[in-house]
């Protein structure tokens, strides 16, 4: 039922192709479409107000690029911005030396904080290498504690069961007392689920707090949440200091604005996210997902994806001119090398490539890490020449090689190598953009070359495109 | 005042399992009903939306404060105002067009109008849906003929909403009227699922049918009907597992649920009530299309309204879907459960 943000802006951006920037009017325009995407998707409409303001700022009079449709380029701002926001610090548990950690988790009722409790020590027992003990304070909801222990159960790790004690407080108590004395190094407290207008509750909250000083106060919270996420989160910051969140119910078609507003009024990282009832759905969260399914659809994935490809093509293509015209500078080796590693490791990249193309030529995880290094190295080197050095390579003398080997912290030889392996590359993609790629594979002899080599060849058009492509379908696994 | 829970005989409404000499305890409820069980409702819905500070009354008379007339700020603050309450974008963005238009066409000059006119229409939504039921397009309890027994009410909703807890209490307000009441325990998968059920039937004192967890759903409902028969119970509440309306499998489920249901006992389920939770947001509108699907959804329970979420998503499934709202939940406990009034609802948005 809901238009993709992409063919909205699509309608009210058509005519703009081709006019160079975009201008108050058509950003008006795009503005009003994005509101309405950011409401359907159920991000506070205050917070869509500042998003809002925000992304309109950056979007007027950028340069509508050649290859892009208006559209395509502001859903790429609205896009980009979206993940700038929801990113952010830390996005692992923090663990400190202390015994036990203490990790306590807040919610609504029915957030899924009983089901979260029982993932998270089960990532934590078997990623972390943790020893948990999980205890439920939630001596209210008929069978809360029953449920805990089931789960316990289920994911073999240990949760303190207590059936005689009613109070919260004392439980938590004894629960630190077991960590010592059994030597569980975390522990992981399940509330009760309550509302954040309930003041009493709420207090108990804090008493169980300042009775075991967590490390993490971890807000779950329904990806399905509408507006009132704002109140609730604020809330629950304000009263008990969250330090991360965590999103359930993910697993539906919610488009998760609730990500959104939770991020904005509290600031804290959304550490996971939950994709279903079992106890290992449970995974890291990634902005650009969320920021891509708030947009809504997958067709917004794509067009960006597009989008980069382009972008990456219309360089392409200016780095084969500026080849042809012997114009190809370290700095666009630099920019060279930087896209290709933006691709991924060297060994991925391989095998994306053409088996027969090196002739079944494998890297071993060491080859790959050895190219991984040369690559840092390359660009640590560039980095530390002057720009009138980078155009122009024929200026680097001794003294001026020596100064840039101490401030890449490389050896001159190095500094020397480098600028050789630079001027063979130059060499071979000449020869490659007027003879082809077979006579490029004929000079790939040495590891050594290969880094350029692949690094240009991929820029020069060929199988860039292939690459950009297997990409695609990577990432949307 | 009208009863919690009626069934149609003719046209005086009697309370099932009453066609016999009431007793002691009948009786008190019966001079309970006279005072109208309803009538808290409107208290006790104010007091929860009463805690969320703003309602849309304020929010506008504060941008129309020093103003002369209706203008721009003010239905784009509407516009926020009821989009704030998650009421459905679209529906929203509909009413405000119908308001700037009277505006435009000076048909409507003051603050006090324009709230009536948001009022109306917000309240024409839920009526229309609730006129579905009444008209008997929409099964409820007083179109079924009493003589089909039990009347099988399905609770259904995406997890955690509060289907569970709604079971106890309405299992807990049915039988005090008088009805013999069982509860059939068909959430065999989440953990201890059926011991939080079997807690509530306790409280209510409802007999329970249930069976080891993972056992087929459809297999516990296939008991509890017998048993519920065997026993000539009137009402039989089934309690389902919470799922995701995007999970065909689970769907399908719910779906061999309402065969089985309907091949045991004529016309069954006779109604199946979807819980929507107060916090939801549009996602709440797909759940109702999905679960529509796979059973005749009846009405919705909007729980946790106590909270500050105004669960304004059911104004738009009544709109797009023609459910209508039946009861709604305050707290968590046996008595937090009350019949839905549109008019009690608008007001305490906008009071
Ligand atoms: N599909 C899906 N269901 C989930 C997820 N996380 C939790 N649930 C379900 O949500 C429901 C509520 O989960 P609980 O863990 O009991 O929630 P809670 O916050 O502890 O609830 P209270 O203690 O009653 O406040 C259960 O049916 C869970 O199986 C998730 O990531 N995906
Ligand atoms: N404040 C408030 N809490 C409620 C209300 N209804 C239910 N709850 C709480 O919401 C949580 C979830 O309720 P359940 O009845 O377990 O929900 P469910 O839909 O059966 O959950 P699953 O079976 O896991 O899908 C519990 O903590 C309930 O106490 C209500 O009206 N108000
Ligand atoms: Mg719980
Ligand atoms: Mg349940």
């Amino acid at each position: 039922m809901f238009e993709a943000l992409s063919d909205k802006l699509r309608k009210v951006l058509k005519d703009l192709r081709g006019q160079g920037r975009l201008t108050e009017a058509h950003i008006e325009a795009a503005m009003r479409e994005i509101r309405i995407a950011l409401l359907e998707a159920d991000v506070n409409f205050k917070v869509v107000k500042s998003f809002v303001d925000r992304v309109k700022e950056k979007a007027l009079g950028q340069e509508v690029l050649g290859s892009l449709s208006p559209d395509q380029q502001v859903v790429k701002v609205v896009h980009d911005e979206l993940v700038e926001m929801l990113g952010g610090t830390s996005t692992q548990i923090i663990f400190t030396k202390r015994v036990p950690n203490v990790i306590m988790m807040v919610g609504l009722q029915g957030s899924g904080k009983t089901t979260t409790t029982g993932k998270l020590a089960k990532h934590l027992a078997e990623t972390h290498k943790r020893r948990p003990l999980m205890v439920s304070v939630d001596v209210y909801r008929p069978a809360a504690r029953q449920q805990l222990e089931i789960i316990g159960a289920a994911i073999h790790q240990s949760v303190l069961k207590l059936p005689e004690l009613n109070d919260p407080v004392a439980l938590v108590k004894q629960a630190l007392r077991e960590c010592q004395l059994v030597g569980y190094d975390t522990l992981l407290i399940d509330t009760a689920g309550r509302l954040h207008i309930d003041d009493e509750l709420m207090n108990e909250l804090q008493q169980i707090k300042d009775e075991t000083q967590p490390n993490e106060i971890i807000f779950i919270a329904d990806s399905m949440t509408g507006q009132d996420a704002v109140n609730s989160a604020q809330q629950f910051h304000q009263r008990i200091g969250l330090t991360g969140v965590i999103l359930t119910k993910m697993d539906g078609d919610t488009r998760g604005g609730a990500a959104l507003s939770i991020k904005e009024v509290t600031g804290q990282p959304i550490k996971f996210i939950g994709v279903g009832e079992k106890y290992d759905a449970l995974e890291p969260f990634y902005p650009d997902r969320i920021a891509q399914r708030i947009l809504g659809m997958g067709d917004v994935l794509s067009l960006i994806e597009k989008v980069q490809a382009e972008v990456d093509e219309e360089q392409a293509l200016e780095m084969q001119r500026k080849l042809m015209k012997n114009q190809f500078t370290l700095e666009d080796f630099r920019d060279q090398l930087r896209q290709v590693r933006k691709l991924g490791s060297l060994d991925k990249l391989m095998d994306m490539l053409p088996s027969g193309l090196f002739g079944g030529f494998k890297m071993t995880a060491e080859q790959n890490q050895e190219m991984e290094r040369k690559f840092k190295m390359t660009d640590a080197i560039i980095n530390s020449m002057t720009s009138v050095e980078r155009s122009n390579h024929d200026i680097l003398n001794a003294s001026r090689r020596k100064r840039i080997a101490k401030g890449s912290g490389t050896s001159v030889q190095q500094v020397n190598q480098m600028i050789n392996e630079y001027t063979e590359m130059r060499k071979m993609m000449r020869m490659m953009t007027s003879g082809g790629l077979g006579s490029m594979m004929g000079g790939l002899g040495n590891m050594g070359s290969l880094a350029g080599g692949l690094a240009g060849g991929l820029g020069g058009g060929g199988f860039r495109r292939k690459a950009t492509k297997r990409k695609k379908k990577k990432k949307k696994r | 005042m009208p009863l919690f829970w009626k069934r149609k005989k003719q046209d005086d409404i009697i309370t099932l399992g009453l066609h016999r000499e009431a007793t002691e305890a009948e009786k008190k409820i019966a001079e309970r009903r006279d005072e109208g069980p309803e009538g808290d409702f409107l208290e006790k819905f104010q007091d929860a939306v009463a805690a969320t500070r703003e309602t849309i009354a304020d929010k506008l008379d504060a941008v129309f404060a020093g103003k002369r007339e209706i203008d721009a700020d003010v239905l784009d603050k509407l516009e926020e105002a009821l989009i704030g309450a998650d009421i459905g974008v679209q529906t929203s963005l509909d009413i405000i067009e119908k308001a700037r238009k009277q505006v435009q066409r000076q048909q409507l000059n003051d603050i006090d109008e324009l709230k009536r006119l948001i009022k109306d229409e917000l309240r024409a939504i839920l009526d229309n849906a609730d006129r579905h039921r009444q008209s008997g397009t929409v099964a409820s309890e007083t179109e079924v003929a009493l003589d089909i027994k039990p009347y099988v009410l399905m609770i259904v909703g995406v997890n955690g909403v509060g289907k569970t807890t709604t079971i106890g209490k309405l299992a807990h307000r049915i039988k005090s009227e008088g009805n013999q009441v069982m509860i059939c325990a068909a959430d065999t998968f989440r953990a201890a699922a059926n011991d939080q059920l079997a807690i509530w039937a306790e409280r209510s004192g409802v007999p329970l049918i249930q069976q080891k967890p993972g056992t087929d759903p459809s297999a516990v409902l296939f008991d509890a009907i017998s048993a519920a028969k065997a026993r000539s119970a009137d009402v039989l509440i089934v309690d389902t597992a919470g799922r995701l309306h995007t999970k065909l499998n689970l769907m399908q489920e719910l779906e061999k649920m309402r065969r089985i249901a309907g091949r045991e006992i004529q016309q069954a389920p006779h109604e199946v009530l979807l819980i929507i939770d107060a916090v939801t947001g549009q996602n709440g509108l797909e759940q109702a299309k999905q679960f529509s699907k796979a059973m005749p959804v009846t009405g919705l329970v909007l729980t946790k309204l106590d909270g500050t979420a105004k669960g304004g998503i059911v104004i738009a499934i009544a709109k797009e879907l023609g459910i209508p709202i039946r009861y709604v939940g305050v707290g968590e406990q046996m008595n937090d459960l009350i019949e839905f009034s549109s008019e009690a609802y608008i007001n305490g948005l906008f009071r």
